[in-house]
């Protein structure tokens, strides 16, 4: 049986078609085939959360899913999420509030905060903190990141 | 790391699956949040990996009568939220939270975490507390096998080369049951330092029948025989609980991990026990 599989699959909304190692996780796929270096390769065994995307609509480790286990699927990366300005405002709040500062964990982080704001538009400081319990970050000791995450939250239900 | 080389093969039917699975050298793969891991380490090196994630016959939770069937591919996730689920086998939705972290929850498999069989982890504690039957299919044929009798030991199961599982069945909760689950972490959604799953069946105020299985401190779920006899016929009170707690002593022999001693151990099972009973006293009251 073989080492390669093609796959077809859709990528911040291009449809995009390859052959691909077998062993080839999703994160060295776009970076390595597609040239998206936005997610970050970490551990690679699932504890960090810095390759943290989004798998047809839902949240996971980009390092735990295999390239060749995704035809057909809907990939959004911290480059599409970026383009279409869904998260502008975690962005911003995240520059106002400090919450990056070498900025590796911070595309896993905006993804990972969004789909919290996305499933609970009331979150409070504790579910903050634990939806994001899986996303190492070593630079701000977290704080300022629940802060611009608390800020957007906040600033959304004004809006709505 | 980089996983070692393997061939990939989707099957798209059961049948094709057990087929593919046949070749000793071949893994199954459903969210692969466990395998993937083990494969960055390389602990690890199936020639072929064999994706069962879109077989259709793995999917889905039913109500059959006074169980609820739960397919080997529902997520964390889905147990999570699941509203069969959450309304017959509460403890399962409930552990489903203490799960890691909200990106595994979305694609590892509750089939996934009872194969592997990691002694800290939630789901094969919960079911032996839910006296749940595993069902397995191979090449060979079906089995159906008690939760109690599936786990033989450290990542180690009764599952024999080739053989999948396909569902697990849990009874419902009858209305006079209380269950919880309750762990200690260092980090939340860290594997437990000790933890426990507990399913009561309550006659008035007091306790008819106790299931109390320990994680995280042993090869694999530990049933706690004599802490479960210091409950039954007694009143969910402080009293009882204490006697419950001293007599957990009896029933863990914990090894010593990275976590501490086998005394830490011992202690920090006590602690978690006496929190997990004191919330449903608390709740009955």
């Amino acid at each position: 049986m073989s080492q390669h599989v093609d796959i077809t699959l859709t990528v911040n909304g291009e449809r995009v078609s390859r052959r691909v190692e077998a062993r080839t996780h999703l994160v060295d796929f776009l970076r390595g085939d597609l040239g998206l270096m936005g997610s970050h390769v970490g551990c690679e065994h699932g504890v960090c959360g810095a390759c943290t995307l989004r798998v047809d609509g839902d949240i996971v480790r980009g390092c735990l899913v295999l390239a060749a286990q995704l035809d057909g699927a809907n990939i959004e990366t911290i480059e599409g999420v970026s383009d279409s300005g869904e998260i502008r405002d975690l962005q911003d709040a995240f520059i106002a509030r400090n919450a990056a500062q070498c900025g590796f964990c911070t595309p896993g982080m905006l993804i990972t905060a969004a789909d919290l704001l996305k499933h609970n538009a009331k979150p409070s400081r504790d579910d903050i903190r634990e939806h994001i319990s899986g996303n190492y970050c070593r630079c701000t000791g977290y704080h300022a990141i629940v802060d611009a995450v608390e800020t957007v939250a906040k600033a959304r239900a004004v809006k709505v | 790391m980089k996983a070692p080389p393997f061939a990939y093969a989707r099957a798209s039917t059961l049948s094709e699956a057990h087929a593919l699975l046949a070749d000793p050298d071949a893994k199954p793969i459903a969210g692969g949040q466990s395998l993937l891991a083990s494969l960055a380490f390389r602990l690890s090196q199936p020639t072929l990996l064999v994706d069962i994630g879109r077989i259709s016959e793995l999917s889905g939770v039913t109500l059959l009568g006074d169980h609820l069937r739960i397919g080997a591919l529902t997520t964390h996730a889905a147990l999570g939220r699941n509203d069969l689920i959450r309304r017959h086998v509460p403890l399962l939705a409930d552990a489903a939270s203490l799960i890691a972290h909200p990106a595994i929850r979305n694609r590892g498999t509750i089939g996934g975490s009872l194969a592997y069989a990691d002694p800290a982890a939630e789901l094969p504690a919960c079911v032996v507390a839910l006296d749940a039957t595993i069902i397995v299919g191979s090449a060979r044929g079906e089995r159906r096998i008690a939760a109690a009798d599936f786990f033989t030991g450290l990542l180690s199961t009764v599952l024999a080369d080739g053989e999948l599982i396909t569902a697990v069945e849990v009874p419902c909760r009858a209305a006079t049951d209380r269950m919880t689950i309750a762990e200690i972490a260092r980090r939340s959604g860290d594997y437990a330092m000790a933890g426990v799953a507990v399913k009561l069946a309550m006659n008035g105020p007091q306790v008819s029948a106790a299931r109390l299985v320990m994680f995280g401190v042993g090869e694999g779920p530990v049933l706690a025989v004599h802490a479960m006899a210091a409950l039954v016929g007694q009143p969910m009170e402080a009293s009882a609980i204490e006697t419950a707690q001293a007599a957990l002593d009896r029933d863990i022999d914990p090894p010593a991990d990275h976590h501490g001693g086998p005394d830490t151990k011992r202690h920090l099972a006590r602690v978690v026990l006496g929190r997990a009973l004191n919330k449903i006293a608390t709740e009955a009251a």
